[in-house]
């Protein structure tokens, strides 16, 4: 695992307030299943903007950008 | 209900939606912890506070600590609530749905921008909004309705 999945994954646990621990999901697990909200997801993209140090542009506050750990990555 | 005055072509047809003769009914509806909100404010500040709320939404909120993030909660659920409702693909600036308070203390949705298009676009004529919220959760309804245009015989 990289530095950026693990930022990411830490992030997740931290913020996402999933039901599982976020270690233990693949990088293709649909986040809202695992039950990230709408308002978590939110707390998430602010999050990794301090981690990484950008900015999402609009266009990508879209369900699909946080929908698992893949989709986020890249 | 709320008149925004949109006036387009038909609806989008993947949101829920419910059609009767001459009438389409959407509605979207979204739940918010509110502990959720009130980490956010403490971790985040004024990047949260600006990126998902307008001015006029902040002071509506007051400066009650804990009535703040009930308050704010709410107002994040009505523009989940009507993402739901306007499905929009190209992604969101969250404060182009605006929660307006009206003079007789109810709430109504002000749609600006790309959202204020895509509602002329989907053909919506009005919509009613609706929140709440206890010790620990918010919630807010959106119901939104276009009224096909008729041809004169």
């Amino acid at each position: 695992m990289d530095q950026t999945e693990l930022a990411i994954r830490t992030i997740i646990g931290q913020f996402g307030r999933l039901a599982a621990d976020a270690a233990s999901l693949d990088d293709s697990s649909d986040l809202y299943e695992a039950g990230l909200t709408s308002h978590a997801s939110v707390n998430v993209m602010l999050a990794l903007e301090d981690e990484f140090d950008l900015e999402f542009p609009e266009r990508m506050l879209r369900r699909a950008t946080f929908s698992s750990i893949a989709t986020i990555r890249d | 209900m709320t008149d925004h005055g949109y006036k387009g072509p038909e609806p989008f047809a993947r949101s829920p939606v419910t059609r009767r003769e001459g009438i389409t009914l959407r509605v979207g509806i979204d739940l918010v912890p509110i502990a959720e909100v009130r980490e956010a404010i403490e971790q985040f500040g004024d990047r949260y506070l600006d990126r998902l709320f307008t001015d006029a939404e902040r002071a509506v909120c007051g400066a009650n600590v804990d009535r703040i993030a009930s308050r704010l909660a709410e107002r994040f659920a009505a523009k989940e609530a009507t993402i739901k409702v306007l499905q929009p693909e190209d992604g969101v600036t969250y404060t182009d749905i605006e929660v307006v308070a009206r003079p007789d203390g109810s709430s109504a949705l002000a749609l600006h921008g790309p959202m204020g298009e895509l509602a002329r676009k989907a053909g919506l004529t009005g919509s009613s909004l609706s929140m709440t919220h206890s010790a620990h959760y918010a919630a807010a309804a959106v119901v939104a309705v276009a009224a096909e245009a008729r041809a004169k015989s």
